[in-house]
Protein backbone atom coordinates (compact mmCIF):
# COMPACT_ATOMS: atom_id res chain seq x y z
CA UNK A 1 0.00 0.00 0.00
CA UNK A 2 1.44 3.39 -1.00
CA UNK A 3 1.68 6.34 1.36
CA UNK A 4 -0.92 8.20 -0.62
CA UNK A 5 -3.59 5.53 -0.40
CA UNK A 6 -2.85 5.21 3.30
CA UNK A 7 -3.50 8.94 3.79
CA UNK A 8 -6.64 8.83 1.70
CA UNK A 9 -7.86 5.84 3.71
CA UNK A 10 -7.25 7.75 6.90
CA UNK A 11 -9.15 10.74 5.49
CA UNK A 12 -12.04 8.46 4.59
CA UNK A 13 -12.09 7.08 8.13
CA UNK A 14 -12.11 10.59 9.62
CA UNK A 15 -14.90 11.64 7.28
CA UNK A 16 -16.90 8.50 8.06
CA UNK A 17 -16.56 9.04 11.81
CA UNK A 18 -17.53 12.73 11.62
CA UNK A 19 -20.52 12.13 9.38
CA UNK A 20 -21.57 9.03 11.35
CA UNK A 21 -21.50 11.02 14.57
CA UNK A 22 -23.57 13.80 13.02
CA UNK A 23 -26.02 11.27 11.57
CA UNK A 24 -26.62 9.52 14.89
CA UNK A 25 -26.65 12.58 17.13
CA UNK A 26 -28.27 15.23 14.92
CA UNK A 27 -29.72 14.09 11.64
CA UNK A 28 -31.56 10.97 12.80
CA UNK A 29 -33.59 12.65 15.57
CA UNK A 30 -34.52 15.66 13.42
CA UNK A 31 -35.48 13.44 10.48
CA UNK A 32 -37.53 11.27 12.81
CA UNK A 33 -39.44 14.34 14.02
CA UNK A 34 -40.23 15.33 10.44
CA UNK A 35 -41.21 11.76 9.56
CA UNK A 36 -43.53 11.36 12.54
CA UNK A 37 -45.14 14.76 11.93
CA UNK A 38 -45.96 13.92 8.33
CA UNK A 39 -46.54 10.18 8.91
CA UNK A 40 -50.25 10.50 8.10
CA UNK A 41 -49.85 13.19 5.47
CA UNK A 42 -49.99 16.94 5.53
CA UNK A 43 -53.57 17.19 6.75
CA UNK A 44 -53.11 16.06 10.39
CA UNK A 45 -49.97 18.20 10.57
CA UNK A 46 -51.84 21.24 9.38
CA UNK A 47 -54.74 20.53 11.74
CA UNK A 48 -52.31 20.22 14.65
CA UNK A 49 -50.54 23.51 14.07
CA UNK A 50 -53.60 25.50 13.08
CA UNK A 51 -55.51 24.86 16.29
CA UNK A 52 -55.88 28.08 18.30
CA UNK A 53 -53.68 26.98 21.20
CA UNK A 54 -50.79 26.10 18.89
CA UNK A 55 -51.07 29.33 16.88
CA UNK A 56 -51.22 31.33 20.09
CA UNK A 57 -48.06 29.56 21.35
CA UNK A 58 -46.31 30.35 18.07
CA UNK A 59 -47.40 33.96 18.20
CA UNK A 60 -46.28 34.32 21.82
CA UNK A 61 -42.87 32.81 21.06
CA UNK A 62 -42.36 35.20 18.16
CA UNK A 63 -43.59 38.13 20.28
CA UNK A 64 -41.15 37.38 23.09
CA UNK A 65 -38.34 37.01 20.56
CA UNK A 66 -39.21 40.28 18.84
CA UNK A 67 -38.99 42.12 22.15
CA UNK A 68 -35.89 40.36 23.48
CA UNK A 69 -33.74 40.57 20.33
CA UNK A 70 -33.77 44.37 19.79
CA UNK A 71 -33.20 45.00 23.49
CA UNK A 72 -30.27 42.58 23.65
CA UNK A 73 -28.87 43.97 20.39
CA UNK A 74 -28.85 47.53 21.71
CA UNK A 75 -27.46 46.40 25.05
CA UNK A 76 -24.91 44.15 23.35
CA UNK A 77 -23.51 46.95 21.18
CA UNK A 78 -23.30 49.38 24.11
CA UNK A 79 -21.75 46.75 26.35
CA UNK A 80 -19.16 45.75 23.72
CA UNK A 81 -18.23 49.42 23.18
CA UNK A 82 -17.88 49.90 26.93
CA UNK A 83 -15.72 46.79 27.28
CA UNK A 84 -13.39 47.55 24.36
CA UNK A 85 -13.32 51.34 23.97
CA UNK A 86 -13.67 52.75 27.45
CA UNK A 87 -11.43 51.96 30.35
CA UNK A 88 -14.09 51.97 33.04
CA UNK A 89 -13.11 50.55 36.42
CA UNK A 90 -14.85 47.23 37.02
CA UNK A 91 -15.24 46.56 33.30
CA UNK A 92 -13.37 43.28 33.69
CA UNK A 93 -16.00 42.08 36.11
CA UNK A 94 -18.81 43.09 33.74
CA UNK A 95 -17.00 41.32 30.92
CA UNK A 96 -16.98 38.13 32.99
CA UNK A 97 -20.62 38.53 34.05
CA UNK A 98 -21.79 38.78 30.45
CA UNK A 99 -20.93 35.10 30.04
CA UNK A 100 -22.91 34.05 33.09
CA UNK A 101 -26.06 33.12 31.11
CA UNK A 102 -23.98 30.64 29.10
CA UNK A 103 -22.74 28.93 32.23
CA UNK A 104 -25.84 29.13 34.38
CA UNK A 105 -28.65 26.62 33.89
CA UNK A 106 -31.81 28.33 32.60
CA UNK A 107 -33.77 26.63 35.38
CA UNK A 108 -31.72 28.54 37.93
CA UNK A 109 -32.42 31.78 36.02
CA UNK A 110 -36.14 31.02 36.11
CA UNK A 111 -36.03 30.31 39.81
CA UNK A 112 -34.11 33.53 40.50
CA UNK A 113 -36.72 35.57 38.60
CA UNK A 114 -39.43 33.72 40.49
CA UNK A 115 -37.84 34.71 43.80
CA UNK A 116 -37.36 38.32 42.69
CA UNK A 117 -40.79 38.94 41.18
CA UNK A 118 -42.89 36.45 43.13
CA UNK A 119 -45.54 37.74 45.51
CA UNK A 120 -43.00 37.83 48.38
CA UNK A 121 -39.99 38.74 46.23
CA UNK A 122 -37.90 41.90 46.47
CA UNK A 123 -39.61 43.66 43.56
CA UNK A 124 -42.66 41.44 43.40
CA UNK A 125 -44.32 42.82 46.50
CA UNK A 126 -44.08 46.44 45.39
CA UNK A 127 -45.13 45.61 41.84
CA UNK A 128 -48.13 43.58 43.00
CA UNK A 129 -49.39 46.38 45.24
CA UNK A 130 -49.11 48.74 42.28
CA UNK A 131 -51.08 46.41 40.07
CA UNK A 132 -48.23 45.37 37.77
CA UNK A 133 -48.22 41.71 36.91
CA UNK A 134 -44.80 40.34 36.01
CA UNK A 135 -44.82 36.68 36.93
CA UNK A 136 -46.96 34.29 34.85
CA UNK A 137 -47.26 37.00 32.21
CA UNK A 138 -45.38 38.41 29.23
CA UNK A 139 -42.91 40.62 31.24
CA UNK A 140 -41.41 37.68 33.15
CA UNK A 141 -41.15 35.59 29.96
CA UNK A 142 -39.37 38.44 28.20
CA UNK A 143 -37.04 38.96 31.18
CA UNK A 144 -36.14 35.26 31.25
CA UNK A 145 -35.51 35.23 27.49
CA UNK A 146 -33.38 38.38 27.65
CA UNK A 147 -31.31 36.82 30.41
CA UNK A 148 -30.53 33.59 28.59
CA UNK A 149 -29.82 35.24 25.22
CA UNK A 150 -27.77 38.14 26.61
CA UNK A 151 -24.17 37.21 25.68
CA UNK A 152 -24.46 36.56 21.94
CA UNK A 153 -24.29 40.07 20.47
CA UNK A 154 -21.61 41.14 22.98
CA UNK A 155 -19.47 38.07 22.25
CA UNK A 156 -19.71 38.56 18.47
CA UNK A 157 -19.02 42.31 18.53
CA UNK A 158 -16.18 42.49 21.10
CA UNK A 159 -13.48 40.68 19.05
CA UNK A 160 -14.33 42.63 15.89
CA UNK A 161 -14.12 45.95 17.75
CA UNK A 162 -10.75 44.89 19.15
CA UNK A 163 -9.52 43.90 15.70
CA UNK A 164 -10.49 47.11 13.90
CA UNK A 165 -8.75 49.21 16.56
CA UNK A 166 -9.25 52.94 17.10
CA UNK A 167 -7.32 54.29 14.08
CA UNK A 168 -10.32 54.75 11.81
CA UNK A 169 -12.41 56.31 14.58
CA UNK A 170 -9.60 58.73 15.45
CA UNK A 171 -9.15 59.58 11.77
CA UNK A 172 -12.86 60.37 11.50
CA UNK A 173 -12.71 62.63 14.55
CA UNK A 174 -9.75 64.61 13.20
CA UNK A 175 -11.72 65.03 9.95
CA UNK A 176 -14.45 66.76 11.90
CA UNK A 177 -16.88 63.95 12.72
CA UNK A 178 -18.73 64.05 16.06
CA UNK A 179 -18.77 60.90 18.20
CA UNK A 180 -22.24 60.03 16.93
CA UNK A 181 -21.27 60.54 13.27
CA UNK A 182 -18.12 58.47 13.82
CA UNK A 183 -20.17 55.67 15.35
CA UNK A 184 -22.78 55.76 12.60
CA UNK A 185 -20.41 56.07 9.64
CA UNK A 186 -17.26 54.26 10.77
CA UNK A 187 -17.83 51.92 13.72
CA UNK A 188 -21.26 50.60 12.80
CA UNK A 189 -20.40 49.59 9.21
CA UNK A 190 -17.27 47.83 10.52
CA UNK A 191 -19.19 45.73 13.04
CA UNK A 192 -22.39 45.22 11.07
CA UNK A 193 -21.75 41.56 10.25
CA UNK A 194 -20.79 40.80 13.83
CA UNK A 195 -24.07 42.37 14.94
CA UNK A 196 -25.97 40.34 12.34
CA UNK A 197 -24.42 37.06 13.58
CA UNK A 198 -25.20 38.08 17.14
CA UNK A 199 -28.82 38.84 16.23
CA UNK A 200 -29.25 35.48 14.50
CA UNK A 201 -27.83 33.61 17.48
CA UNK A 202 -29.91 35.66 19.93
CA UNK A 203 -33.05 34.97 17.90
CA UNK A 204 -32.32 31.24 17.71
CA UNK A 205 -31.71 31.05 21.44
CA UNK A 206 -34.87 33.07 22.20
CA UNK A 207 -37.09 30.93 19.97
CA UNK A 208 -35.88 27.70 21.56
CA UNK A 209 -35.81 28.85 25.19
CA UNK A 210 -37.60 26.45 27.51
CA UNK A 211 -36.13 26.08 31.00
CA UNK A 212 -36.24 29.62 32.40
CA UNK A 213 -39.46 30.58 30.66
CA UNK A 214 -41.31 27.44 31.75
CA UNK A 215 -40.73 28.35 35.41
CA UNK A 216 -41.90 31.97 35.21
CA UNK A 217 -44.64 31.69 32.59
CA UNK A 218 -46.89 29.18 34.28
CA UNK A 219 -47.45 27.60 30.89
CA UNK A 220 -51.19 28.31 30.73
CA UNK A 221 -52.43 26.99 27.39
CA UNK A 222 -53.67 29.77 25.12
CA UNK A 223 -52.30 32.45 27.43
CA UNK A 224 -48.72 32.07 28.62
CA UNK A 225 -47.65 28.96 26.76
CA UNK A 226 -44.73 29.28 24.34
CA UNK A 227 -44.10 26.90 21.47
CA UNK A 228 -41.54 24.85 23.37
CA UNK A 229 -43.93 24.52 26.28
CA UNK A 230 -46.70 23.56 23.88
CA UNK A 231 -44.52 20.70 22.60
CA UNK A 232 -44.00 19.44 26.14
CA UNK A 233 -47.68 19.80 27.09
CA UNK A 234 -48.88 18.01 23.97
CA UNK A 235 -46.45 15.19 24.51
CA UNK A 236 -47.55 14.75 28.11
CA UNK A 237 -51.20 14.69 26.97
CA UNK A 238 -50.45 11.87 24.50
CA UNK A 239 -51.11 14.27 21.59
CA UNK A 240 -48.11 13.01 19.67
CA UNK A 241 -49.05 14.51 16.34
CA UNK A 242 -49.41 17.92 17.99
CA UNK A 243 -46.03 17.57 19.71
CA UNK A 244 -44.29 16.50 16.51
CA UNK A 245 -45.98 19.17 14.42
CA UNK A 246 -44.94 21.94 16.83
CA UNK A 247 -41.43 20.48 16.94
CA UNK A 248 -41.26 20.65 13.17
CA UNK A 249 -42.28 24.29 13.40
CA UNK A 250 -39.48 24.99 15.88
CA UNK A 251 -37.01 23.10 13.71
CA UNK A 252 -38.08 25.11 10.67
CA UNK A 253 -37.59 28.38 12.58
CA UNK A 254 -34.13 27.22 13.60
CA UNK A 255 -33.24 26.17 10.06
CA UNK A 256 -34.43 29.54 8.75
CA UNK A 257 -32.18 31.43 11.17
CA UNK A 258 -29.26 29.17 10.26
CA UNK A 259 -29.88 29.80 6.58
CA UNK A 260 -29.99 33.52 7.27
CA UNK A 261 -26.62 33.17 8.95
CA UNK A 262 -25.13 31.22 6.02
CA UNK A 263 -26.37 33.82 3.56
CA UNK A 264 -24.82 36.54 5.74
CA UNK A 265 -21.49 34.71 5.95
CA UNK A 266 -21.50 34.59 2.19
CA UNK A 267 -22.15 38.34 2.01
CA UNK A 268 -19.47 38.96 4.61
CA UNK A 269 -16.83 37.19 2.57
CA UNK A 270 -17.62 39.33 -0.43
CA UNK A 271 -17.46 42.59 1.51
CA UNK B 1 2.68 81.21 15.26
CA UNK B 2 0.51 78.53 13.68
CA UNK B 3 1.01 76.04 16.49
CA UNK B 4 2.41 76.34 19.97
CA UNK B 5 2.72 73.88 22.80
CA UNK B 6 3.56 75.34 26.22
CA UNK B 7 4.91 73.26 29.09
CA UNK B 8 3.06 70.15 27.97
CA UNK B 9 3.41 67.10 30.22
CA UNK B 10 1.80 63.74 29.51
CA UNK B 11 2.18 60.54 31.52
CA UNK B 12 0.97 57.04 30.71
CA UNK B 13 0.97 55.39 34.11
CA UNK B 14 4.55 55.67 35.37
CA UNK B 15 5.94 56.45 31.94
CA UNK B 16 6.55 60.13 31.23
CA UNK B 17 5.93 60.54 27.50
CA UNK B 18 6.21 64.33 27.47
CA UNK B 19 8.11 66.19 30.17
CA UNK B 20 7.41 69.95 30.16
CA UNK B 21 7.66 70.30 26.38
CA UNK B 22 7.36 73.67 24.65
CA UNK B 23 7.60 74.23 20.90
CA UNK B 24 6.52 76.89 18.46
CA UNK B 25 5.85 76.25 14.80
CA UNK B 26 5.77 79.05 12.28
CA UNK B 27 2.86 79.47 9.94
CA UNK B 28 3.50 77.82 6.56
CA UNK B 29 6.57 75.95 7.72
CA UNK B 30 7.49 72.30 7.36
CA UNK B 31 8.68 71.06 10.74
CA UNK B 32 10.08 67.66 11.68
CA UNK B 33 9.79 66.05 15.09
CA UNK B 34 12.89 63.87 15.14
CA UNK B 35 13.96 61.38 17.76
CA UNK B 36 14.28 57.74 18.75
CA UNK B 37 11.12 55.69 19.30
CA UNK B 38 9.63 56.24 22.71
CA UNK B 39 11.00 59.79 22.71
CA UNK B 40 7.57 61.40 22.85
CA UNK B 41 7.31 62.79 19.31
CA UNK B 42 4.15 60.86 18.33
CA UNK B 43 2.56 61.73 21.67
CA UNK B 44 3.26 65.42 21.07
CA UNK B 45 1.66 65.18 17.63
CA UNK B 46 -1.40 63.45 19.12
CA UNK B 47 -1.64 66.12 21.85
CA UNK B 48 -1.62 68.82 19.15
CA UNK B 49 -4.36 66.96 17.25
CA UNK B 50 -6.43 66.52 20.40
CA UNK B 51 -6.22 62.72 20.31
CA UNK B 52 -4.47 62.80 23.70
CA UNK B 53 -5.31 65.16 26.53
CA UNK B 54 -2.13 66.54 28.20
CA UNK B 55 -1.85 66.22 31.99
CA UNK B 56 -0.69 69.83 32.12
CA UNK B 57 0.33 72.56 29.72
CA UNK B 58 -1.44 74.29 26.85
CA UNK B 59 -1.82 73.91 23.10
CA UNK B 60 -2.47 76.84 20.78
CA UNK B 61 -3.58 76.52 17.17
CA UNK B 62 -3.60 79.67 15.01
CA UNK B 63 -3.27 81.80 18.11
CA UNK B 64 -6.32 80.31 19.86
CA UNK B 65 -6.07 78.09 22.90
CA UNK B 66 -7.10 74.57 21.89
CA UNK B 67 -6.08 72.52 24.92
CA UNK B 68 -9.61 71.44 25.84
CA UNK B 69 -10.98 71.39 22.29
CA UNK B 70 -12.18 68.07 20.82
CA UNK B 71 -10.17 66.85 17.81
CA UNK B 72 -13.08 67.47 15.42
CA UNK B 73 -13.08 71.18 16.31
CA UNK B 74 -9.36 71.87 15.83
CA UNK B 75 -9.17 72.14 12.07
CA UNK B 76 -6.18 69.83 11.81
CA UNK B 77 -5.54 67.20 9.19
CA UNK B 78 -3.91 64.07 10.61
CA UNK B 79 -2.24 61.30 8.63
CA UNK B 80 -1.78 58.16 10.69
CA UNK B 81 1.25 55.94 10.59
CA UNK B 82 -0.74 53.12 9.01
CA UNK B 83 -2.99 55.63 7.19
CA UNK B 84 -6.18 54.41 8.93
CA UNK B 85 -8.13 54.12 5.66
CA UNK B 86 -11.91 53.68 6.01
CA UNK B 87 -11.86 50.12 4.73
CA UNK B 88 -15.56 49.94 3.79
CA UNK B 89 -15.43 53.09 1.66
CA UNK B 90 -14.03 53.72 -1.79
CA UNK B 91 -11.06 56.02 -2.33
CA UNK B 92 -13.49 58.73 -3.43
CA UNK B 93 -15.65 58.37 -0.30
CA UNK B 94 -12.57 58.28 1.92
CA UNK B 95 -11.31 61.57 0.52
CA UNK B 96 -14.80 63.08 0.53
CA UNK B 97 -15.48 62.13 4.17
CA UNK B 98 -14.56 65.46 5.74
CA UNK B 99 -16.75 67.27 3.22
CA UNK B 100 -19.68 64.83 3.31
CA UNK B 101 -20.08 65.14 7.06
CA UNK B 102 -20.05 68.92 6.68
CA UNK B 103 -22.98 68.53 4.30
CA UNK B 104 -21.31 70.39 1.44
CA UNK B 105 -23.21 70.39 -1.86
CA UNK B 106 -22.62 67.29 -3.91
CA UNK B 107 -21.22 69.11 -6.93
CA UNK B 108 -18.72 70.95 -4.75
CA UNK B 109 -17.61 67.70 -3.10
CA UNK B 110 -17.14 66.04 -6.46
CA UNK B 111 -15.09 68.93 -7.79
CA UNK B 112 -12.88 69.12 -4.71
CA UNK B 113 -12.29 65.36 -4.53
CA UNK B 114 -11.37 65.24 -8.21
CA UNK B 115 -8.87 68.05 -7.62
CA UNK B 116 -7.37 66.18 -4.69
CA UNK B 117 -7.20 62.89 -6.58
CA UNK B 118 -5.29 64.81 -9.23
CA UNK B 119 -3.05 66.46 -6.62
CA UNK B 120 -2.07 63.18 -4.97
CA UNK B 121 -1.72 61.44 -8.34
CA UNK B 122 -4.36 58.74 -7.98
CA UNK B 123 -6.26 59.35 -11.24
CA UNK B 124 -8.84 56.71 -12.09
CA UNK B 125 -8.61 55.01 -8.71
CA UNK B 126 -11.59 56.77 -7.10
CA UNK B 127 -13.83 53.70 -7.27
CA UNK B 128 -11.24 51.33 -5.75
CA UNK B 129 -11.25 50.21 -2.14
CA UNK B 130 -8.22 50.88 0.08
CA UNK B 131 -7.38 47.16 0.16
CA UNK B 132 -6.84 47.35 -3.63
CA UNK B 133 -4.17 50.06 -3.33
CA UNK B 134 -0.42 49.78 -2.78
CA UNK B 135 1.15 51.19 0.39
CA UNK B 136 2.27 54.37 -1.33
CA UNK B 137 -1.14 54.93 -2.93
CA UNK B 138 -2.89 54.37 0.40
CA UNK B 139 -0.59 56.92 1.99
CA UNK B 140 -1.40 59.51 -0.67
CA UNK B 141 -5.12 58.77 -0.29
CA UNK B 142 -4.76 59.44 3.44
CA UNK B 143 -3.03 62.74 2.65
CA UNK B 144 -5.78 63.78 0.26
CA UNK B 145 -8.39 62.85 2.87
CA UNK B 146 -6.63 64.99 5.46
CA UNK B 147 -6.34 67.94 3.05
CA UNK B 148 -9.96 67.79 1.83
CA UNK B 149 -11.50 70.01 4.49
CA UNK B 150 -8.66 72.55 4.08
CA UNK B 151 -7.08 72.21 7.52
CA UNK B 152 -4.97 75.01 8.95
CA UNK B 153 -2.43 72.45 10.06
CA UNK B 154 -1.31 69.12 8.64
CA UNK B 155 0.10 66.54 11.05
CA UNK B 156 1.86 63.43 9.73
CA UNK B 157 2.80 60.57 12.05
CA UNK B 158 5.78 58.64 10.60
CA UNK B 159 4.40 59.26 7.11
CA UNK B 160 6.92 57.08 5.30
CA UNK B 161 7.61 54.53 8.02
CA UNK B 162 5.80 51.60 6.47
CA UNK B 163 7.05 51.98 2.89
CA UNK B 164 9.99 50.47 1.08
CA UNK B 165 13.08 52.58 0.41
CA UNK B 166 12.35 53.55 -3.20
CA UNK B 167 8.72 54.58 -2.60
CA UNK B 168 9.87 56.49 0.49
CA UNK B 169 12.25 58.58 -1.53
CA UNK B 170 9.65 59.33 -4.22
CA UNK B 171 7.05 60.31 -1.67
CA UNK B 172 9.48 62.55 0.20
CA UNK B 173 10.16 64.58 -2.93
CA UNK B 174 6.48 64.61 -3.70
CA UNK B 175 5.60 65.85 -0.18
CA UNK B 176 8.15 68.62 -0.55
CA UNK B 177 6.57 69.74 -3.83
CA UNK B 178 3.10 69.48 -2.31
CA UNK B 179 4.14 71.69 0.59
CA UNK B 180 5.63 74.23 -1.80
CA UNK B 181 2.28 74.35 -3.61
CA UNK B 182 -0.14 74.40 -0.68
CA UNK B 183 1.89 76.03 2.10
CA UNK B 184 -0.15 74.32 4.78
CA UNK B 185 1.71 74.42 8.10
CA UNK B 186 2.98 70.87 8.39
CA UNK B 187 4.51 68.89 11.22
CA UNK B 188 5.77 65.39 10.62
CA UNK B 189 7.19 62.78 12.97
CA UNK B 190 10.20 60.72 11.94
CA UNK B 191 13.01 58.71 13.48
CA UNK B 192 15.04 59.03 10.29
CA UNK B 193 17.50 61.92 10.54
CA UNK B 194 18.08 61.98 6.80
CA UNK B 195 14.35 62.43 6.19
CA UNK B 196 14.21 65.28 8.72
CA UNK B 197 17.25 67.06 7.28
CA UNK B 198 16.05 66.65 3.71
CA UNK B 199 12.46 67.86 4.16
CA UNK B 200 12.18 70.20 7.10
CA UNK B 201 12.77 73.96 7.47
CA UNK B 202 13.02 73.40 11.16
CA UNK B 203 13.80 70.26 13.16
CA UNK B 204 12.71 69.59 16.72
CA UNK B 205 14.93 66.89 18.22
CA UNK B 206 13.17 64.99 21.00
CA UNK B 207 14.49 62.40 23.40
CA UNK B 208 13.02 60.83 26.54
CA UNK B 209 10.05 63.19 26.53
CA UNK B 210 12.13 66.37 26.26
CA UNK B 211 13.11 68.77 23.49
CA UNK B 212 16.89 68.58 22.97
CA UNK B 213 17.21 71.24 20.29
CA UNK B 214 15.12 73.21 17.83
CA UNK B 215 17.04 74.42 14.78
CA UNK B 216 17.17 74.48 10.99
CA UNK B 217 18.82 71.32 9.56
CA UNK B 218 22.16 72.99 8.82
CA UNK B 219 22.54 74.41 12.33
CA UNK B 220 21.52 71.12 13.83
CA UNK B 221 24.27 69.31 11.99
CA UNK B 222 27.00 71.91 12.38
CA UNK B 223 26.18 73.21 15.84
CA UNK B 224 24.48 70.47 17.82
CA UNK B 225 23.41 71.69 21.25
CA UNK B 226 24.51 68.58 23.07
CA UNK B 227 26.00 65.13 22.72
CA UNK B 228 22.62 63.52 22.10
CA UNK B 229 21.86 65.71 19.10
CA UNK B 230 25.42 65.29 17.81
CA UNK B 231 25.15 61.51 17.94
CA UNK B 232 21.55 61.27 16.74
CA UNK B 233 21.81 63.65 13.80
CA UNK B 234 24.45 62.08 11.59
CA UNK B 235 27.16 59.50 12.26
CA UNK B 236 29.75 60.26 14.90
CA UNK B 237 32.93 58.99 16.59
CA UNK B 238 33.24 59.36 20.33
CA UNK B 239 36.82 59.76 21.60
CA UNK B 240 36.71 60.20 25.34
CA UNK B 241 34.99 63.55 25.87
CA UNK B 242 35.27 64.72 22.29
CA UNK B 243 33.02 63.92 19.35
CA UNK B 244 33.96 64.03 15.71
CA UNK B 245 32.11 63.34 12.47
CA UNK B 246 33.53 60.53 10.27
CA UNK B 247 34.14 62.98 7.41
CA UNK B 248 36.13 65.26 9.74
CA UNK B 249 38.95 62.73 10.11
CA UNK B 250 41.84 63.15 7.73
CA UNK B 251 43.88 60.13 6.69
CA UNK B 252 47.48 60.61 5.54
CA UNK B 253 50.07 58.14 4.28
CA UNK B 254 52.89 60.00 6.14
CA UNK B 255 52.96 61.54 9.64
CA UNK B 256 53.10 65.36 9.85
CA UNK B 257 53.55 66.13 13.54
CA UNK B 258 49.92 66.57 14.52
CA UNK B 259 48.81 63.12 13.40
CA UNK B 260 48.62 59.86 15.27
CA UNK B 261 49.23 56.36 13.99
CA UNK B 262 46.37 53.98 13.17
CA UNK B 263 45.83 50.64 11.49
CA UNK B 264 43.16 49.91 8.87
CA UNK B 265 40.71 47.23 10.09
CA UNK B 266 38.07 47.26 7.41
CA UNK B 267 37.20 49.04 4.17
CA UNK B 268 33.62 49.24 2.88
CA UNK B 269 33.03 50.65 -0.58
CA UNK B 270 29.52 52.08 -1.13
CA UNK B 271 29.62 53.60 -4.58
CA UNK B 272 30.63 57.23 -4.17
CA UNK B 273 31.46 56.81 -0.51
CA UNK B 274 34.17 54.69 1.13
CA UNK B 275 33.99 53.87 4.81
CA UNK B 276 37.15 52.95 6.66
CA UNK B 277 37.34 51.48 10.13
CA UNK B 278 40.59 52.19 11.96
CA UNK B 279 42.12 51.47 15.32
CA UNK B 280 44.34 54.23 16.70
CA UNK B 281 47.54 53.50 18.62
CA UNK B 282 45.75 54.42 21.87
CA UNK B 283 43.19 51.68 21.15
CA UNK B 284 40.29 53.97 20.05
CA UNK B 285 38.24 52.75 17.11
CA UNK B 286 37.49 55.32 14.41
CA UNK B 287 34.99 55.34 11.58
CA UNK B 288 36.07 57.50 8.68
CA UNK B 289 34.15 58.56 5.57
CA UNK B 290 36.11 59.33 2.40
CA UNK B 291 35.14 59.93 -1.17
CA UNK B 292 36.07 57.16 -3.53
CA UNK B 293 38.78 59.31 -5.12
CA UNK B 294 40.40 60.09 -1.78
CA UNK B 295 40.42 56.41 -0.86
CA UNK B 296 41.95 55.45 -4.22
CA UNK B 297 44.68 58.07 -3.93
CA UNK B 298 45.67 56.68 -0.55
CA UNK B 299 45.68 53.13 -1.97
CA UNK B 300 44.28 51.87 1.32
CA UNK B 301 44.34 48.17 2.12
CA UNK B 302 43.45 46.17 5.16
CA UNK B 303 46.25 46.07 7.75
CA UNK B 304 47.94 49.27 6.44
CA UNK B 305 49.45 51.73 8.90
CA UNK B 306 48.16 55.27 8.28
CA UNK B 307 48.26 58.62 10.09
CA UNK B 308 45.08 60.37 11.18
CA UNK B 309 44.14 63.85 12.32
CA UNK B 310 40.74 65.00 13.53
CA UNK B 311 39.15 68.30 12.56
CA UNK B 312 36.21 70.17 14.06
CA UNK B 313 36.00 68.03 17.18
CA UNK B 314 33.35 69.02 19.69
CA UNK B 315 33.16 68.69 23.43
CA UNK B 316 29.99 68.97 25.46
CA UNK B 317 30.02 69.98 29.09
CA UNK B 318 27.30 67.54 30.13
CA UNK B 319 27.54 64.44 27.98
CA UNK B 320 24.03 63.08 28.32
CA UNK B 321 24.08 60.47 25.58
Amino acid sequence: MTARTRTSNRLLLVRFCALGYLAVILIAPVTLIFWRAFEHGVHPFWAAISNPIATHALRLTVEVTLIAVPLNTAFGILCALAIVRHRIPGMGLINAFVDLPLALSPVVVGLALYLLYGRDGWFGHWLTTHGVRVLFALPAMVLATIFVSLPFVVREVVPVLREIGTDQEEAASTLGASSLTTFRRITLPAIRWAIAYGVVLTAARSLGEFGAVSIVSGGIAGRTQTLTQYVQASYENFDQTGAYAASVLLALLAITTLLAMTVMRHGDRRA
Amino acid sequence: MAIAARNVTKRFGDFVALDDVSIEVKSGSLTALLGPSGGGKSTLLRVIAGLERPDSGQVFISGKEATALAPQKRGVGFVFQHYAPFTHMTVFDNIAFGLTIRRRPKAEIEKRVEELIELVQLPGLGKRYPSQLSGGQRQRMALARALAAEPEVLLLDEPFGALDARVRKELREWLLRLHERTHVTTIFVTHDQEEALELADEVVVMNAGRVEQVAPPRTLYDEPANAFVMSFVGPVNRLGDTWVRPHDIEIRAEPNGSTSEAQVLRIIRLGFETRVELVREDGEHLHVQLTRDEAEQLELARGDIVYVRTRRERTFSTASA
